[in-house]
């Protein structure tokens, strides 16, 4: 290749494929060669582990020692939970709703809540040891979330008995009413129309009509009512 | 001020509130300048000005440099009644008023679920543990010793134009399409600090956790995880801002925003998903059949015209710069279509600036405008093949309660007087 057709062919490939190629080989190159050890970094101590280390998972790992009832559940919700998500968990102004919704996931306005929406129950745990109550993180020992679990499970008619005790080894029998309407990512298949060779370019349909202006809904910032982002 | 003629502060006034009156519903200009243009001498150009004449502020009046006082509308905003309290809440990034493809630090636009965590960087600590042959902590120092890249990736909440999904609500490329940012992150891949622990064979996922008071929580797959995943202590440049996760986030290119994980403080390597708040109870797809999506990561090809937009109308008739945006998560884009007449007819838009892979790219159209109504949209098309979908198509498949991962195509109705709006066509 003559000097200019070199100059002309980096060109064309400018500032696209070829940048492209190169900030792609970087992560992988760097990543590889450091895979001997960089002696970076101390070990974790069991202590620290035990300290962060207190997530849930569906199949009861990492579930704590310990107990509690929904009825011991409701006494702690009036007082630390209710002022935001409401006495039954029906929730107080935007704060969710955490009870409740049930046969509504194909209602024209569903009600997604822990009883009608989440697949598993270890996600209540999980989430309310780690950021439950708002802006008090943290702060409810081992067994008080076994019993708020219990009280919004059973708010959701999940656990139908209040005095039945929720513990690290029956946790992991608790079946969600809606665990099985979930699925893993289809796109690539359901949705394989999207990918196309040639979208058209010229006459591709008729006159389109107005149908819908935001105006006319008026949610735009300043106005109260308007949907509400997850 | 001191010692100005009446007149050029009346004129100077003049000028800039007619700069500021964008698309009010004004007689449309078609020259650019106000004065000047009717054979009067502009006395911007006869008369000396302030600027010209006095000495302005020295070196280090302004320690760390702010934008102009006349880009002081240039912000992020956000919309109050949408989430119950401002620290689990949402703002959005000004698309309107930004060019190029690299979004200001100041301007990305902000989700947090228990506000923002204010860390300082010597009392940061990252912990891998779980799935390890050696669980491991890390100091912000161990980190800014490990080999490190730059790479520019778009952001996008999945969320984004979640409101959008029964027709035109907000008026606003801001509000519709504000939820992205894009930047330059300088970190660490992950695989690098995965490598330092030693993942067992059977640790299939990591989740990764936060230090704020949502203790963020996500599941993601090793794959991804040893793929191009990065742990970034800057952006731009420079340290992260408090509100994008300083002084360490997770860097996942190309996939729904909430995975990003700001303020990481631990990865825990297992052997299957978490299942957590965010990934069951939120950031899952319901469909029309009542059943749901789950690990719906990647952002799909999705592109917008910021200019014109509500928020930005057009001004003047003859010639215009019509502008926007186009990503994918999928791998580059390969083009950007835009129609003035509402899909009818496309043309390929000019794409300019660097095209990266999972970064946004500035396409533009120099457009000739005559003043007849225009319906604008714009479609990307990305490396895989993926053609950005209608808003119809799109709700075939998936029906309008799914609030995320809304990627179909804005329309824009331009009327005669340049005035913009969002609409639904039919
Ligand atoms: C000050 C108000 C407030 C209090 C008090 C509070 N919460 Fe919450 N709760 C919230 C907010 C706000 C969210 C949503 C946070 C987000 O999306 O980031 C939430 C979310 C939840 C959710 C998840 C809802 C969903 O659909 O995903 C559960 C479960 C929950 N809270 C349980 C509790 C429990 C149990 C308590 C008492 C220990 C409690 N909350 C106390 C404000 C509160």
């Amino acid at each position: 290749m003559s000097r200019l057709a070199k100059l002309l062919f980096a060109v064309v490939l400018g500032g696209s494929l070829a940048t492209t190629l190169l900030l792609e080989a970087s992560a992988q190159q760097v990543a590889a060669r450091s895979s001997g050890k960089l002696g970076l970094g101390r070990p974790a101590l069991p202590e620290e582990i035990k300290a962060w280390d207190t997530d849930v998972r569906p199949d009861g790992k990492g579930l704590p020692v310990g107990k509690g009832t929904a009825k011991e559940g409701d006494v702690l919700f009036q007082e630390r939970c209710a002022s935001c998500h409401g006495e039954f968990g029906q929730g107080v102004g935007r704060y969710p709703a955490i009870a409740g919704g049930i046969g509504t996931l194909k209602a024209d306005r569903p009600d997604k809540t822990v009883g009608s929406f989440w697949p598993d129950a270890s996600t209540v745990f999980d989430y309310i040891k780690r950021s439950m109550p708002f802006g008090n993180a943290q702060s409810l020992t081992d067994d008080e979330a076994y019993s708020l679990t219990a009280y919004i499970l059973n708010m959701n008619d999940v656990i139908k008995d209040e005095n039945f005790e929720l513990n690290e080894k029956n946790f992991a029998s608790v079946k969600m009413p809606n665990a099985a309407a979930f699925y893993g990512d289809d796109r690539e298949t359901a949705e394989k129309h999207f990918w196309k060779k040639d979208p058209c370019m010229k006459d591709c349909r008729t006159a389109p009509k107005v149908i819908g202006r935001a105006v006319s809904v008026d949610v735009t910032p300043d106005s109260k009512a308007g949907p509400k982002v997850d | 001020m001191s010692g100005k003629p009446a007149t050029d502060i009346l004129n100077r006034r003049r000028f800039l509130g007619a700069a500021g009156l964008a698309g009010t519903g004004a007689a449309l200009g078609v020259a650019s300048a106000f004065a000047g243009a009717g054979g009067k001498p502009d006395p911007l150009i006869t008369e000396v000005q302030d600027w010209n004449r006095y000495l302005g502020d020295g070196v280090q009046s302004r320690p760390y440099g702010t934008p102009s006082k006349f880009e002081k509308d240039v912000v992020r905003r956000d919309v109050p009644w949408l989430t119950a309290s401002p620290e689990s809440s949402v703002n959005f990034t000004p698309l309107h008023r930004l060019d190029g493809i690299i979004t200001p630090s100041g301007l990305c636009f902000e989700r947090h679920h228990g506000g923002i965590a204010e860390i300082d960087p010597a009392d940061h600590r990252l912990m891998i543990n779980g799935l390890v042959d050696k669980p491991l902590v890390f100091t912000m120092e161990d980190i800014r010793r490990m080999p490190r890249v730059n790479k520019v990736y778009f952001l996008e909440c999945a969320a984004n134009s979640g409101m959008e999904w029964r027709g035109a609500q907000l008026n606003g490329c801001q509000f519709t399409h504000g939820m992205i940012h894009n930047v330059m992150y300088t970190g660490v891949p992950l695989k690098v600090l995965l490598d330092e622990a030693g993942l067992k064979p059977n640790a299939k996922w990591l989740m990764l956790e936060g230090a704020d008071a949502a203790g963020m929580n996500r599941s993601l797959p090793i794959e991804k995880a040893l793929n191009d995943v990065l742990i970034a202590f800057a952006m731009n440049g420079e340290a992260l801002r408090p509100e994008q996760g300083y002084p360490l986030r997770a860097v996942i290119p190309g996939w729904e925003g909430n995975l990003w994980v700001k303020w990481l403080r631990r990865i825990e390597a297992g052997d299957q998903p978490w299942q957590t708040r965010e990934e069951t109870s939120k950031y899952t797809d319901l469909l029309a059949d009542g059943r749901s999506r789950k690990h719906t990561f990647v952002m799909d090809a999705k592109s917008v015209v910021t200019n014109p937009s509500p928020q930005a109308p057009l001004k003047y008739k003859g010639r215009n710069v019509l502008t926007g945006v186009a990503w994918s998560g999928r791998g580059t884009v390969k083009r950007v279509d835009v129609t003035l007449d509402g899909g009818r007819n496309w043309q390929s838009a000019r794409i300019d600036g660097p095209v990266l892979d999972k970064s946004l790219v500035r396409f533009y159209v120099d457009l000739d405008w005559n003043g007849q109504e225009m319906m604008i949209q714009s479609r990307a098309m990305d490396s895989t093949g993926y053609v950005q979908p209608t808003k119809e198509e799109l709700r075939k498949v998936r029906g309008v309660n799914s609030i995320y991962h809304n990627n179909g195509i804005q329309t824009w109705l331009v009327r005669a007087d340049g005035e913009t709006e969002n609409v639904e066509i039919g």
